[in-house]
């Protein structure tokens, strides 16, 4: 968490005040000029050395292998600085004061030495100095009486920080049990007495993500006559919305999409959509479905379309074809391989199924799980991903009706499949059933496929699906 | 304190999975044996750092014990290309995972325990801990020659490694682990640890490779349980604590708030893969096509797991110059990971002229890039 300071120079204690404290590099050359009204440094907080500390061990020396803040940055005490690495021990440095990163004494990878400078840290001047050594207090101003005890006959030792922390939560200083050098109280010193009040443990560092719950027996329920009397009033406040734009890169495998879809965008779409009934179908499935667990092939729905995509295409080869770019010529391509679109953790991509035309259901079936399950490992292999000549979007297991799918080039067509919805039909007799619908939504390019030939290609491949038995007639 | 009093409750689950050793440990200040039932490396190292961030460990030890599936862990600051068989791993579906600490690469299954010791930051001692584990195994079979190196590893008969260290401070705390091996794949172990990736440069972290043995190879009677349980109880006499080992489930948020974050957090690629320090790829291949052989000289930056820079050297005309320069500004910024190249690689083929010849020329090329990640 970075504590943003607003930078008046406005304390009296400097001298410099004549100066505005801006911090840009204008402002220091100004101050130069001006030699003879400068008495101290041209910033306005004090710049300490943050040296690095005992590691333990008789450990002297370290590799700098992570920097986790950079010059410039704002730090608050506990923030991490950098990772530094000795010996199979990774050791995670964190920032004894807030302020300002000033200077980074050592580049990544190399060594760094206990007891030597480590960062450079501008400390806020507006919270008085905080040098290494802690500050025995002085004669305390009126408001901070309270947090100075003396305790047989020792003061108490702590920065202004957690003197401030302590005076924030209204404790004294002298009930608190101090843990650094001499008793001297430290940060997590507060922070422990706080959590053993409230009977949680509450982590040092101020990014933890812990809420501890608190007791019952904390929460004081207001008495019931003083309710009565309060009437709540809606305190109108700015509301503040701290979130910030991100901008990153568009890299890898979506840069190559951007291309692709650009591409694709210049085919002239035409859409046509439907309604199938999949009664049939779902009861079929039913009964497959043992069989083919039997032999270790998971059946779903899809071999089925795509099985008779591949009848529908047999009928209609120029939906499994391809333009060349100066659209003066078109190649009928003789195997079926029909893209399967999946939803990766990447994005979306589309393995094939190799020669549909000469595979039977269930081997597709089989075909789809290893593919399948290659996906999902990120382990598709370039052939897997290439040589499509066809593909089906089955969106609707994740949901929809309708779409409008976008043809990947340099294939001419392509099918969305939405979800399978219980509805109610009329059948024959006029009566009403319980049919099970999916709607499916073609595309194709408009430049060598009509409407009647997606229209014919669409009603032949419904058919096969609305009564699976007639796939059997023209099964080869 | 509430911890004592969530794990008590998981407790009362952990009965039925684990008797009798799941009784709570004691209430009193001073230590804590826990045992992960988990044997997921990611849930287990999320345990270590819930404790290191989240447990106040001023007056109390923690000692975890736990073992894991079959996965590689790599050191804060190592290359994964450069310390393991990356393609081997993902085929025999073995995890990767890197831990938090420093130190080099080790090879995790069943057969091997792994301890680590909590203490508060002063309280640091590495040797200590080693030696608490050579007297537990001595206590357990006298006859074993078990020693600790200066190296902070322990050795059977005075040449081979049986165990590994690792530690990490933070401000307040620090935790040192290790592993033990009992009775671990060695076949597996040395294949997977062995990095067929050439003209790797890094300043990463190297690991000392070193000859292992199994416990169990020096005596057969030895399983992980009786390890396990002669360390616990040589820790109980130590620091003067009950000796019952509470078990942990690493996926119950009540116990462990925010665990799950954590875990997850440890399997991201940018955790894993995208912490590598800076490297750079010099290397060369030959392809092999129709008859004849092509020499191709392949430069590549990688910074945070990503290709910054990328410099593919093929032989004049042999693919068109602007296809060349597409696959190099596409693979420019992308990650240095094999699906992410495969599945870029695929998609840019769409856009390409179709060509049968062409697009057998880019899928060679593209694979052999692809056996460089």
């Amino acid at each position: 968490v970075c504590i943003h300071r607003v930078r008046s120079c406005s304390s009296i204690r400097f001298i410099k005040s004549k100066y505005v404290c801006v911090f840009d590099k204008s402002a220091l050359k100004f101050s130069h000029q001006q030699r003879l009204f400068r008495t101290s440094a041209v910033s306005c907080g004090q710049i300490v050395q943050f040296k690095l500390s005992d590691i333990g061990e008789g450990i002297t020396e370290v590799t700098v292998k992570e920097w986790y803040i950079k010059e410039g940055d704002s730090v608050s005490q506990f923030d991490s600085i950098c990772e530094v690495q000795s010996d199979k021990a990774s050791v995670t440095i964190t920032s004894r004061y807030d302020g300002i990163i000033r200077k980074l004494h050592y580049n990544l990878d190399e060594i760094a030495y206990v007891g030597k400078p480590l960062v450079d840290i501008e400390i806020d001047s507006s919270k008085g100095v905080a040098p290494e050594e802690d500050v025995v207090e002085t004669p305390p101003m009126s408001h901070e009486e309270h947090t100075h005890q003396e305790i047989k006959g020792h003061k108490t030792l702590a920065t202004p920080a957690v003197r401030r922390l302590a005076m924030e939560n209204n404790i004294k200083l002298s009930e608190v049990v101090g843990t650094g050098k001499d008793n001297r109280i430290l940060k997590e010193d507060i922070l422990n007495y706080l959590a053993k009040q409230t009977g949680a443990i509450l982590p040092p560092s101020p990014k933890a993500e812990i809420i501890p719950p608190l007791p019952k027996s904390e929460t004081v329920p207001a008495a019931p006559k003083d309710k009565a009397r309060k009437i709540p009033v809606p305190v109108s406040r700015p509301i503040v919305f701290s979130g910030k734009d991100k901008t990153e890169p568009i890299t890898g495998f979506h840069k190559a999409m951007v291309k692709t879809m650009s591409a694709a965008l210049k085919i002239p779409h035409f859409g046509y959509c439907d309604e199938i009934d999949l009664t049939q179908l779902v009861q079929l499935r039913e009964e497959l479905k043992p069989l083919a667990q039997i032999r270790g092939v998971k059946l779903s729905f899809m071999p089925f379309f795509i099985k008779a995509a591949s009848l529908g295409l047999l009928q209609y080869p120029i939906l499994n074809a391809s333009l060349d770019e100066s659209c003066q010529n078109v190649t009928y391509k003789a195997s079926h391989n029909i893209g399967v679109a999946m939803d990766t953790e990447q994005g979306l991509i589309v393995p094939n199924v190799k020669n549909v035309q000469v595979c039977s259901v269930f081997e597709i079936a089989s075909e789809l799980n290893r593919l399948q399950s290659l996906g999902s490992a990120g382990q598709l292999g370039t052939n897997d991903l290439t040589g499509g000549t066809f593909t089906l979007s089955n969106i609707g297991t994740i949901g929809g009706t309708y779409a409008k799918p976008v043809i990947l080039p340099p294939e001419v067509a392509i099918g969305a499949l939405g979800k399978i919805q219980v509805l109610p039909r009329f059948n024959g007799k006029g009566e009403v059933f319980k049919a099970q619908i999916m709607n499916v939504s073609w595309s194709a390019d408009h430049r060598i496929i009509d409407g009647a030939t997606m229209a014919r290609f669409s009603n032949l491949w419904k058919s096969y699906l609305e009564n699976p038995a007639s796939m059997l007639l023209d099964l080869k | 304190m509430v911890l004592q009093s969530s794990l008590k409750n998981c407790l009362q689950l952990s009965c039925i999975l684990r008797t009798p050793k799941a009784v709570f440990g004691s209430t009193t200040s001073g230590g804590l044996i826990i045992q992960s039932i988990s044997n997921d490396v990611y849930q287990n190292l999320a345990v270590e750092d819930w404790i290191h961030d989240h447990m106040n460990l001023e007056n109390r030890q923690v000692l975890f014990l736990w073992r894991n599936s079959p996965a590689v862990v790599i050191g804060r600051h190592q290359n994964p290309w450069q310390e393991c068989n990356l393609r081997l791993l993902r085929q025999k579906n073995i995890r990767l995972a890197r831990r938090r600490s420093g130190g080099g690469t080790v090879y995790h299954d069943l057969g091997n325990i792994n301890l680590t010791f909590f203490t508060p930051r002063k309280k640091y001692e590495r040797m200590e801990n080693l030696k608490l584990v050579v007297k537990a195994l001595k206590a357990l079979r006298p006859q074993l020659d078990v020693r600790v190196t200066d190296r902070y590893d322990i050795l059977l008969d005075r040449q081979y490694k049986i165990s590994g260290t690792a530690a990490k401070l933070g401000r307040t705390a620090a935790y040192h682990h290790c592993t033990l091996l009992c009775n671990a794949d060695k076949f597996v172990l040395s294949s997977v640890l062995k990095s067929p990736y050439k003209g790797l440069k890094s300043n990463a972290t190297p690991s000392v490779p070193a000859s292992v043995k199994n416990l169990f190879e020096e005596d057969p009677s030895l399983t992980c349980e009786m390890l396990l349980d002669a360390i616990a109880e040589e820790y109980a006499t130590q620091h003067q604590i009950d000796h019952r080992i509470t078990l942990i489930n690493p996926a119950d948020e009540t116990v462990l708030p925010g665990i799950n974050n954590k875990t997850k957090e440890l399997q991201t690629w940018d955790w894993v893969y995208g912490k590598t320090p800076k490297f750079s790829v010099n290397t060369c291949f030959n392809m092999v096509y129709k008859d004849s052989v092509l020499d191709v000289k392949v430069d590549m930056d990688v910074k945070h797991g990503r290709i910054e820079v990328c410099n593919i050297d093929l032989p004049e005309q042999w693919l068109p110059p602007a296809l060349c320069s597409e696959l190099v500004k596409s693979l420019t910024g992308s990650k240095f990971c094999p699906n992410e190249t495969t599945t870029l690689a695929t998609t840019l083929l769409r856009v390409c002229p179709q060509d049968d010849e062409l697009h057998s020329r880019w899928n060679l090329l593209c694979e052999n890039m692809i056996m460089l990640m």
